[in-house]
């Protein structure tokens, strides 16, 4: 399999060229974590609205690789209207996609998802996948906490 | 000029096969290939006259002696100092750096004084003094670079002053290429009194380098980017300054007579070396430094001037392309960073390995250079005495199915 067949597939690319919920949130409820991969250097800031037990608004500012920025595209999309529960679970099943091999791992209704099992055949590209992923969990644990800025990286 | 076809032949790395491609090796900035003579004589050590130094008298022990101290003879030949002594062997350059902040660093740093150091430094040539400075509550201060990535010697001039102790500099950019005044700079900084530490990294490697010619203090160097092996670094300081500073490491080796209660050190430069040192490895970076020599770091130096005025050319002429560092060669070492428009430099990189084609891309350890170009990082393609055009050609080749397989076209 050619390397566009097997991690560019056309999903990424469309996310990587037209990433949903890019950009800056504000408001008083919104909370910003930056997540950081020392092995390139990308940054990324993650913006949550969590209302009610429910994430109400969610956006990623980057400059990220093409799977870092389509991981962070999907992830957006996916958990965006989501109970902070489900979230939870999205996360755990995406993880043990990338990091355990589980074909079957994520929800059909997020097959979009399934595009980034790919990148499972590229060790150093599963940093980038699961960044904003890591940064997101460090989020919620700021949302439950009450706190509202925060820095994590992968390593 | 550089027979390279002959050249090619002592790297036995060179015939390997990487996915499915001959290998096309441009990251030699992060590390160089070695020689066959370089491998073989690691062997040899070990299977003929394996045995620790400085102690014992039976044979084998003088024979690794005087393979280990005649590799400081040839440092000080290769880089033109006067004494053998001035030669010090660390890890890497990082550890040189590390060396001489933690000690002349130390000694010398009061609350209020100045380090001077230019954008382009590398976090090795950075961290360290960034850390004493924070500790000694001293300040540092960054000169200017132009807008083609050359050093602003006018900003050094306009920056040194009388509380300005350290000038930490790099002599030639892991990321732009640049290569820096750094003679020019020694003559300022000695002006008002500041010592220049080089950071010879990129640049011994690639150039003839004296240290008589810069008339720099300190001068450090890896010799796993010289065709060496990993693991041994030099550290090359005036005598005078040496003999003053204190040691980093206290242990065997290091000392002249020990009491329970005192010590007396060692002579310079054994008073920087505790410890069982990597004696394998020196021995080894001698025989790369032969390499080198009978190369003639001339030639080198001729052969990645022609290279990178090709690669000028051929940059040039891919749609996008941005391309960092000074667009003359007399100015630039063969270290080639850029960007393509709508292509990660992550992406670049692992389509070009798809070909078999090795180059670096990220920070290059170089994150604060990166917020001034204000990037997230650079696609780096780098040369060395076994580099051809035709190389080149298959990266350019590579960089084209990039932009296709990810570039952005506007009305998709
Ligand atoms: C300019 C420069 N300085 C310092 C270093 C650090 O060298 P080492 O990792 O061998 O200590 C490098 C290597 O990456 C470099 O390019």
């Amino acid at each position: 399999m050619s390397l566009a067949d097997e991690l560019y597939r056309e999903t990424i690319l469309d996310h990587y060229h037209n990433p949903r919920n890019q950009g800056v949130l504000e408001g008083p409820s919104i909370l910003s974590v930056e997540g950081v991969n020392p092995l390139c250097g990308d940054e990324l800031i993650l913006y949550l609205d969590v209302k009610d037990g429910k994430v109400e608004g969610i956006s990623i500012k980057s400059r990220g690789c093409s799977i870092n920025t389509a991981s962070s595209s999907m992830m957006t999309e996916a958990v965006k209207g989501l109970p902070v529960e489900r979230v939870e679970e999205l996360i755990d099943a995406f993880k043990n996609m990338m990091l355990k091999g589980e074909q079957t791992a994520v929800p059909e209704e997020f097959e979009d998802l399934e595009a980034l099992q790919g990148v499972k055949k590229y060790p150093v590209r599963i940093k980038c996948a699961l960044l904003p992923w890591n940064t997101l969990i460090e989020a919620l644990h700021s949302a439950a906490s009450g706190e509202t800025a925060k820095a994590i990286s992968t390593e | 000029m550089l027979d390279v076809a002959r050249v090619r032949k002592d790297f036995p790395i060179l015939d390997r096969i990487v996915n499915g491609r001959p290998l096309v090796y441009l990251d030699s900035a992060a590390t160089s290939q070695k020689p066959q003579c370089v491998i073989d004589s690691i062997t040899d050590y070990y299977s003929r006259y394996n045995s620790n130094i400085h102690r014992g008298i039976h044979s084998l022990g003088e024979e690794a002696t005087a393979a280990y101290e005649g590799v400081r003879e040839k440092v000080c030949n290769f880089i033109k100092a006067t004494s053998a002594r001035e030669v010090i062997f660390t890890r890497n350059t990082t550890e040189a750096v590390n060396l001489v902040a933690s000690t002349y660093g130390r000694q010398h740093i009061l609350a209020g004084d100045e380090i001077l150091l230019t954008p382009l430094e590398h976090h090795s040539n950075l961290i360290p003094w960034q850390t004493l400075a924070k500790e000694r509550d001293a300040k540092l201060v960054y000169c200017d670079v132009t807008e083609d990535g050359k050093v602003d010697v006018e900003s050094v001039k306009r920056l040194i002053n009388s509380r300005t102790r350290i000038v930490a500099v790099t002599l030639t950019s892991n990321v732009l290429g640049t290569i820096v005044p750094v003679a020019e700079i020694c003559t300022i900084a000695h002006a008002s009194g500041a010592v220049v530490f080089v950071d010879g990294a990129q640049a011994v490697p690639h150039l003839p380098v004296s240290v008589q010619d810069l008339q720099c203090d300190f001068l450090a160097f890896s010799m796993h980017k010289m065709l060496g092996p990993t693991g041994v670094g030099i550290l090359w300081g005036k005598a005078e300054i040496l003999e003053e500073m204190p040691p980093q490491m206290y242990g065997g080796n290091m000392i002249n007579s020990v009491w329970r209660d005192r010590v007396i050190l060692n002579q310079v430069p054994w008073r920087f070396e505790a410890g069982t040192p990597n004696i394998a490895d020196v021995i080894a970076s001698g025989v790369a430094l032969d390499y080198l020599q009978a190369l003639g770091m001339n030639n080198v130096r001729a052969h990645e001037k022609q290279l990178s005025q090709y690669a000028l050319a051929q940059f040039s002429k891919i749609p996008g392309i941005k391309l960092y560092g000074p667009s003359t060669v007399e100015d630039r070492a063969g270290v080639f960073s850029f960007n393509l428009s709508g292509v990660h430099p992550h992406d670049v990189g692992q389509i070009v390995n798809e070909e078999g084609i090795a180059i670096r891309v990220g920070h290059h350890c170089c994150q604060p250079l990166m917020r001034d170009l204000d990037i997230s990082g650079t696609a780096r393609a780098s040369f060395y005495v076994y580099t051809t055009e035709e190389e080149i050609d298959l990266l350019i080749g590579a960089l084209d199915k990039a932009r296709k397989v990810l570039g952005h076209v506007a009305c998709r």
